[in-house]
């Protein structure tokens, strides 16, 4: 099991430890519904060192990655940052991720951890032909990132850059709290804020000054309970719920991802093309207005219905907006906002309706 | 932590007094996290000690209540349809799950008291 260069910071302040994707990680500090609210009206600061960071260097790296990806890599502007996924060749995903475009030859990807495995081979076999140096630097790489709306106010002393002009979706190489960062406005919270991709043991001095000179501003540590619950708020997919290799982007609404237009082939090309105007199920997001909570896995009906037509991909009961939401695949044909199913829960059926995602947006 | 003198103890975390009152105790409530939703039997079922007869929700799990002894339920405590948190706040007061008539008040004895309950949480 791997332990993050902040595993002993973690312990010192109460957290919870669990086993995740082979790595021990805080799942809870103070309590998820504390560390949730706190992301959404101040600030949390989150250890993410077991995502996966993958490095494309050379002159064909652009094109090695949109052979690789569904986006368009060497279209992007050096300092941008987009989401995008690598699919199999049946058009299924294998994982969603976020590349950053750091140079004119130079892309680091972001992958889950769960699937970094995974990627790393299917990344090897389709860049082979490509003059392209890859590198996987996820293990001499920690994340740390500070996500709310007071990020940017508690982050800004320790940066020189201005970081009212850093946009959202961009990742730039720079300084903070005295060591060299990737310095990202990116995040998985549905809040504004900051990731900080760093060498492993840098992790330790970013850590302990940002927690420091945040927590009379509110600044908590958040654990990856809260940061599922956030996610989900935020109508965000997470693989292995709403993403598996049994799903298209197009299913899981994220067709926009799918650059079909691009010139030159990709991998899952032939099959996406196919699965855009044919999909076999929907992703939506369900507001509960019975009782009870809907958790993974659990059986989507329509009303009285006998016969389950699909299934619950996630589910909780909301920090924010006070009632229970989830995410479920049901029949195209039902996945009108309004229709109304029922889920059921254990021996009993809630009644829920589509609502459009996400749940929550931000004001600003 | 708060293990009250008067109330039998189960190893799955769940508390008895001796006219059939139970509910979680305060380690469990500590392991469950926030507390969003509880779910309970309706009054008359019969429950069977060491078995399933409700569920407990924090935001990330469903974590199954057990029946500490068996016996026919006969109340069952209404107000944590609303308000869950009280389980969280007053576990062995106001945050009561269900009453039950034992139909095997010989289980009871076989529970742990205060004191060996307290010494299994503590080599937890």
């Amino acid at each position: 099991m791997n332990q993050t260069a902040l595993d002993a910071r973690h312990r010192a302040l109460g957290a919870r430890m669990v086993p995740y994707a082979g790595w021990e990680m805080p799942v809870q500090y103070s309590g998820i519904v504390d560390e949730h609210q706190t992301v959404r009206t101040a600030a949390g600061l989150f250890d993410l060192t077991h995502m996966g960071e993958l490095w494309f260097e050379g002159p064909e790296a652009g094109a090695a990655l949109d052979y690789a990806v569904l986006t368009t890599p060497s279209k992007m502007p050096i300092g941008k940052a987009h989401y995008s996924m690598i699919c199999t060749p049946e058009g299924t995903v294998i994982d969603d991720l976020i590349v950053y475009r750091l140079g004119e030859q130079r892309w680091m990807v972001v992958a889950n951890a769960s699937n970094v495995v995974p990627v790393v081979a299917a990344m090897k076999e389709r860049i082979a032909k490509f003059n392209v140096k890859f590198d996987d630097a996820t293990m001499r790489t920690s994340l740390v990132a500070i996500q709310g709306p007071l990020a940017a106010e508690i982050l800004q002393p320790f940066i020189d850059i201005d970081l009212s002009k850093v946009k959202y979706y961009s990742g730039q190489e720079t300084r903070a709290c005295g060591v060299p960062v990737l310095l990202a406005r990116t995040g998985y919270t549905g809040e504004d804020g900051f990731e900080l991709f760093v060498a492993w043991d840098d992790a330790v001095p970013v850590w302990d000054k940002l927690l420091a000179a945040g927590l009379p501003k509110g600044l908590k540590p958040v654990g990856l309970g809260a940061r599922d619950s956030l996610r989900l708020e935020a109508g965000m997919p997470l693989y292995g719920q709403e993403l598996s290799r049994d799903t298209t982007p197009f299913e899981a609404g994220l067709g926009r991802v799918v650059k079909l237009d691009k010139p030159g082939d990709f991998v899952g090309r032939a099959a996406l093309e196919r699965a855009k105007g044919a999909p076999r199920k929907q992703l939506v997001g369900l507001k509960l207005t019975d009782r009870g909570i809907a958790r993974t896995g659990y059986p989507v009906y329509l009303p009285a219905a006998s016969e389950a037509c699909g299934s619950v991909t996630s589910g909780t009961s909301s920090p924010t907006l006070g009632y229970s939401v989830a995410m479920a695949f049901v029949p195209v044909a039902s996945s009108a906002v309004g229709t109304v199913f029922e889920l059921g829960i254990r021996n009993l059926r809630a009644t829920a309706t589509v609502v459009p995602l996400p749940f929550y947006k931000r004001s600003t | 932590m708060d293990i009250p003198g008067n109330l039998k103890y189960s190893d799955e975390h769940e508390w008895i007094a001796a006219d059939g009152t139970m509910g979680i105790t305060a380690f469990a409530v500590e392991q469950i996290g926030d507390i969003v939703y509880v779910e309970l039997p309706p009054v008359g079922t019969i429950v069977e000690a060491t078995k399933p007869f409700g569920v407990i929700e924090s935001v990330k799990a469903v974590s199954e209540l057990f029946a500490p002894a068996s016996g026919k339920v006969v109340a069952i405590n209404t107000s944590l349809a609303d308000a869950p948190e009280t389980v969280a706040s007053d576990c062995y007061g106001a945050g009561w799950l269900v009453k039950i008539e034992m139909s095997k008040p010989a289980e009871v004895a076989a529970l742990k008291d205060a004191v060996a309950y307290g010494a299994m949480i503590a080599s937890h």
